[in-house]
């Protein structure tokens, strides 16, 4: 039987605790530079490690067993899902993980509540209101980022799935939310548990009707705003437990997601609370023109694409999404190691919204070993395009999208992209004509200089780099 | 600990998370993310201490829900943080020779 050794808040547990969130703060610090990254991530859960077991050693914590039994469970599944998951699920990933996180706060919050109603005694408001707050953010957030994770995996429709008169519902779903939990405060001493779990239910509505309308390009924003909940949610579990670490360790969370979200939103040209409340797509395909019909196009196959390349001086790759469903980093690097035996330049164009979140393309492309310095960002890329001779597209649509500088009625009008179409020539590999994720048409592919390649990304690039080789 | 020094906390933390994250390059926008998606998981603790005044069968199967959801976000998070920048650090020497393929 391990001795319990420390008061809940007595000098000992405090001074661990804040050992444990510094080591947080340095963590995340180190976590924004290249060369400390990993490092600081494992000082980072060697924080989390102390305030485990500076926790566990507490006197108030019991039922050993219980204890033994959901640390057993979640380090399996923590385990096992974080070494299976393959690089191009890590948004889906993130977003379960986030969802598990809201959950617990949403449960901790309704025992907190069963405790205060079996000991019969009036919860203090300063413990009441964020128990409130933590149950109803932790419930959107379990929620959210569920139908996140969902939508990711393709169990749902990454389209926007608007229901009729939304807002209108989010409201009241809000206002009743907010008078459910007036409602316990008054009760205090007595407050109904059934309102309570109501509370949860309709939090978790309003998490499922926040997001199903959010299409998928939105996606990346969404995770790391309800990033950014679950760790204010977490925040306001310390303030209920008097837990200084839950406090520091959830702010900490809170304002970082925050910025992360407003960068995202920003590299997109679009505000926060537009992501939330416009709908993307809501009016399909604005600026479509003529939707069933095929427009003329130029098709090649791997062959030409491969004299295209063999016979340029500078080739400019532009990575999505389509790349990483494919799995095509790897043949991709090969066709760059190819060209780059010819004495070709060759670079990779990296969308600040390429893939699904920020920065997934450059962990992608560092899995197939491609080296640092030919990432370009895309503000650096666009002066160099009318010098390059061809730009390869591999699974990118939206973000190539000429309409968003060409057309201010497109959805997409005014969101930063590669101006690819100011190179010599443009070889998009894709599967289709189809629409990308914003469901809106690609006039790039029309243009006159514009051959497609209509293959899977991995296949044709396989093919490609084979055919380089037999030139 | 009184509420308003748990509110002078709380506005300090918020500071200190904007100061320390302010200037992140985008390639490490994902794995950050995940890192402090992992440290949320910190309301593991939360769990930890309910459960041990849980005191009927539905109070012990939240509590124990709540302690394995703050766990898997724990564990799973920062491993697949760890994963994701393994990538990155092998980067530097991009033109070693010997590097031995680790097919994992």
């Amino acid at each position: 039987m391990i001795e319990a050794v420390l008061k809940p808040g007595g000098d000992a547990a405090t001074a661990l605790y804040i050992v444990a969130f510094s080591m947080f703060i340095i963590g995340v610090k180190r976590g924004t530079h290249p060369t400390t990254a990993k490092q600081g991530n494992m000082v980072a859960a060697v924080g989390m490690a102390v305030a485990v077991v500076t926790t566990l050693l507490l006197d108030e914590v019991g039922n050993w067993g219980l204890i033994a039994l959901g640390l057993g469970i979640g380090t399996a599944i923590g385990v096992i899902a974080s070494t299976r998951v393959q690089m191009t699920e890590m948004p889906q990933m993130v977003a379960l993980y986030n969802g598990v996180g809201g959950g617990a706060v949403a449960l901790i919050a309704w025992s907190e509540i069963r405790h205060g109603i079996s000991l019969g005694e009036e919860i203090p408001l300063d413990t009441l209101i964020p128990v409130l707050f933590a149950a109803v953010v932790g419930s959107v957030s379990f929620w959210g980022s569920n139908i996140a994770f969902a939508k990711l995996q393709d169990l749902i429709p990454t389209r926007p799935l608007a229901v009729p008169g939304q807002q209108a519902i989010n409201v009241v779903l809000l206002l009743g939310i907010v008078a459910a939990c007036v409602n316990i405060a008054v009760n205090n001493g007595d407050p109904s548990q059934a309102i309570f779990i109501a509370i949860l239910i309709a939090a978790g509505i309003l998490g499922n009707l926040v997001v199903l309308p959010i299409g998928g390009a939105d996606m990346p924003v969404v995770i790391s705003l309800l990033n950014a909940f679950t760790g204010l949610s977490a925040a306001a579990a310390g303030f209920a437990l008097d837990n200084v670490a839950l406090i520091v360790a959830g702010t900490l969370v809170g304002s970082s997601g925050t910025i992360l979200t407003m960068e995202m939103a920003t590299a997109m040209n679009r505000s926060v609370s537009n992501v939330l409340f416009a709908g993307f797509g809501g009016a399909p395909a604005g600026g479509g023109a003529g939707d069933g019909e095929e427009r003329p196009h130029t098709s090649i196959g791997a062959q030409d694409a491969a004299i295209k390349l063999a016979y340029a001086d500078s080739v400019v790759i532009v990575p999505g999404y389509g790349l990483a469903v494919a799995q095509a980093q790897h043949a991709i690097k090969e066709v760059a190691d190819e060209l780059q035996k010819r004495g070709v330049t060759v670079n990779y164009a990296i969308h600040p919204v390429a893939g699904r979140m920020p920065g997934h393309m450059n962990v992608l492309l560092a899995e197939a070993d491609v080296p640092y310095e030919q990432l370009r960002e895309m503000e650096e890329i666009n002066p160099e395009m009318p010098r390059t001779d061809v730009a390869v597209i591999v699974g990118a649509n939206d973000v190539t999208n000429p309409a968003a500088k060409n057309d201010p009625d497109s959805p997409i009008a005014g969101m930063p992209i590669i101006e690819v179409s100011e190179a010599q020539q443009v070889i998009v590999i894709k599967r289709s004509l189809s629409p990308g994720f914003a469901g809106i048409d690609n006039d790039l592919f029309y243009e006159p200089n514009t051959s497609m390649l209509f293959a899977d990304a991995k296949q044709a690039a396989a093919d490609i780099a084979s055919e380089i080789g037999n030139l | 600990m009184t509420l308003f020094t748990e509110i002078t906390i709380f506005v300090l933390a918020a500071f200190v998370g904007f100061e320390v994250i302010s200037k992140v390059p985008t390639t490490l926008h994902t794995p950050l993310m995940s890192q402090t998606n992992a440290i949320h998981g910190i309301v593991m603790l939360g769990g930890l201490i309910v459960v041990g005044y849980a005191n009927d069968p539905l109070e012990y199967v939240i509590g124990t829900i709540a302690i394995a959801f703050g766990t898997i976000n724990v564990v799973g998070g920062f491993m697949v943080t760890d994963r994701m920048l393994g990538m990155f650090s092998r980067k530097p020497k991009p033109k070693a020779d010997a590097d031995g393929k680790g097919g994992s």
